[in-house]
């Protein structure tokens, strides 16, 4: 049983002083004077002047804007989706590995995820560019092609040209789900990992296949997790600034490169400090919508058990 | 569907998902959609010419080259320093945490361990943003302190996002021990601060082990918060590879990006000594088993 503070008061505060500090001054702060600032003017170059006015928000409302907004939902939900289907089957592998397998997939699965972020992106741009991998190997098909046609008497192809992988959408969300996969393989493994299987041999042995068994047993059951999965790709991924700032070009930026652009070139650190704090508005209410699906889960669980 | 695909010709269990093609093939495309682009880098980090698809012949001199670059050797040091720092003090101040809202009751206890939690899920953008600003505006960091001091800006900020991570992973450890040893060492006379450093503290080693490699981890992955933290002389690893590589393909940031990942396999498997399997999971919304 825990102790009341009264009862151990100086080993109480020397233990909570100096996490509490750094997460008030450190933390609580600088997001503090962030949200502060969403409420101010630019005066002059460097001043900022509080004025409480809500027009940073109003700006941030205007057709332009929510364009970026709705643009950055939409991105980040398609590699959700994408981290989901291409996941599922991954975890599910995993899961029902046997013990030495399972150690081995898990580390294929998390070693590029313990992988420096810039590095891997890095590493996608250059097989994604003109001269890169996927260029070469698409040319030399093409090639190959076009001297078998001309083999056999046909026109020969026109000459090849470098597809235009990158500095677009589908670019973004392709490096998005490169970087976030292991995000949603890990939840889903862990929920997987803990379903009763003898559900699932019932299933089964009662003559459901297998895909059936998938989405009328597994998935159910599963559904806290793909929840948690959900949340944890799509809440990195609605904020991601480095993906596409580095395969998006200026063509497919999202709300992050919006805001380091009010900070670091528009200089309008009030209308960027709105921008943040819809974001991380948008981020609570993803945490809170998870945490009131996943309680009721676990309600219908305990009801399920009860009855 | 359902035939086997092993030499033993044992039809597959219905659960034995692995032995069955149709996974077996999706498990090979995704190891090739995750790996294919960091070992084609890997690979022609060692070419011999400015090419990434042509092999030419083996060579060094792109690694000759990043190590004889002052810039990038310099912010490869910075980095390392840096990660050193915060996750020194991660540690300690994340063990904190979940002692005290492991060990009391306390008014406010909800307030602290959802605010705990705040830094893990607000976007990294949002935090970079709130660094700049704290630093520009309530706490300037001056710019002609002496190395190692003049990182502390940095420092501070990868401690702030780190520490929670920490504090998750001492917690999932403190769920299992008995709290009748801390009792029992205070019956014999131990003082509280006796009893917490010589029972408590050595039983969640394992978790300082394995929350020390995932701060260390984060610190040196950080690109976002550091972006908006670095000044022009305190350049860390991944925001000068950024400044390299943001509009062409160096392969000196090959041969360096190759050594930063070889560091990354190492401290890897060091967790995996030291944790087990549940290492490579710590802190990132999975619950421990142990």
């Amino acid at each position: 049983m825990e102790q009341s503070w009264r009862q151990a008061r100086s080993l109480f505060f020397s233990v909570l002083g100096a996490p509490l500090f750094w997460l008030v001054a450190f933390f609580m702060v600088p997001l503090g004077v962030v949200w502060l600032y969403s409420f101010g003017e630019n005066r002059g170059l460097i001043d900022i002047a509080f004025t409480g006015t809500w027009a940073n928000y109003a700006h941030a409302f205007t057709p332009l804007y929510l364009g970026i907004f709705w643009k950055s939902m939409w991105i980040a939900g398609l590699t959700t989706f994408l981290c989901l289907v291409i996941g599922f089957p991954v975890a599910l592998a995993i899961t029902f590995a046997p013990e030495k397998a399972k150690a081995w997939l898990l580390l294929l699965v998390m070693l590029p995820f313990w992988t420096n972020l810039l590095v891997r992106t890095y590493a996608l741009m250059s097989i994604m560019g003109a001269q890169g991998l996927i260029n070469n190997i698409a040319g030399f098909a093409w090639n190959g092609a076009s001297g078998l046609m001309a083999h056999m008497g046909l026109h020969a192809l026109p000459d090849f040209q470098p597809m235009q992988l990158m500095y677009n959408n589908n670019a973004v969300v392709l490096g998005l789900v490169f970087v976030n996969l292991p995000f949603m393989i890990l939840p889903l493994y862990s929920t997987l990992d803990r379903m009763d299987r003898s559900l699932l041999e019932a299933s089964l042995d009662l003559g459901a296949g297998h895909i059936q068994t998938l989405f009328n047993v597994v998935v159910p059951m599963a559904s806290a997790g793909i929840g948690s999965g959900i949340l944890i790709t799509f809440i990195p991924a609605l904020g991601s600034y480095l993906t596409p700032d580095m395969l998006g070009g200026s063509g497919a930026q999202m709300i992050a490169n919006v805001i380091e652009n009010q900070f670091k070139g528009a200089n309008n650190w009030p209308f960027g400090a709105a921008l943040s704090f819809i974001l991380v508005y948008m981020t609570f209410i993803g945490v809170a919508l998870q945490g009131v699906l996943e309680g009721q889960a676990r309600k219908r669980e305990a009801q399920g058990r009860a009855a | 569907m359902t035939k086997a695909v092993t030499h033993k010709h044992v039809p597959p269990g219905p659960l034995e998902y692995l032995r069955r093609w149709p996974i077996q093939a999706w498990l090979v495309a995704v190891t090739l959609f995750l790996y294919v682009p960091l070992l084609s880098m890997m690979v022609f980090s060692f070419n011999d010419i400015k090419d990434t698809v042509v092999w030419h012949g083996f060579s060094l001199k792109y690694y000759d080259k990043a190590i004889h670059d002052d810039d990038l050797i310099q912010a490869f040091g910075n980095s390392l320093t840096i990660a050193l720092l915060s996750t020194i003090i991660s540690v300690v101040i994340g063990a904190m945490a979940a002692i005290v809202l492991w060990r009391f009751r306390f008014p406010g206890k909800t307030a602290f361990d959802g605010a705990l939690s705040i830094p893990i899920v607000v976007p990294e953008i949002c935090m970079g943003v709130g660094m700049l600003v704290f630093f520009a505006k309530v706490l300037p960091w001056p710019g002609n302190l002496p190395w190692p001091l003049s990182l502390g800006n940095i420092i501070i900020a990868h401690v702030s996002f780190s520490f929670p991570f920490v504090a998750v992973v001492v917690r999932a450890r403190l769920a299992s021990f008995n709290r009748e040893l801390e009792e029992a060492a205070k019956d014999l006379g131990a003082s509280d601060y006796r009893a917490m450093m010589d029972v408590v503290v050595p039983h969640i080693g394992p978790s300082l082990v394995a929350g020390a490699l995932l701060a260390f981890t984060l610190s040196l992955d950080d690109f976002v918060i550091t972006f908006f933290t670095a000044g022009p002389d305190t350049v860390t690893f991944p925001v000068k590879v950024y400044s390299m590589v943001r509009f062409s393909v160096t392969p000196e940031v090959n041969a360096a990006s190759t050594i930063l990942i070889a560091i990354t396999v190492l401290m890897t498997f060091l967790a995996l000594r030291f944790q087990g399997k549940s290492a490579l999971t710590a802190g990132h919304g999975v619950p421990d088993h142990t």
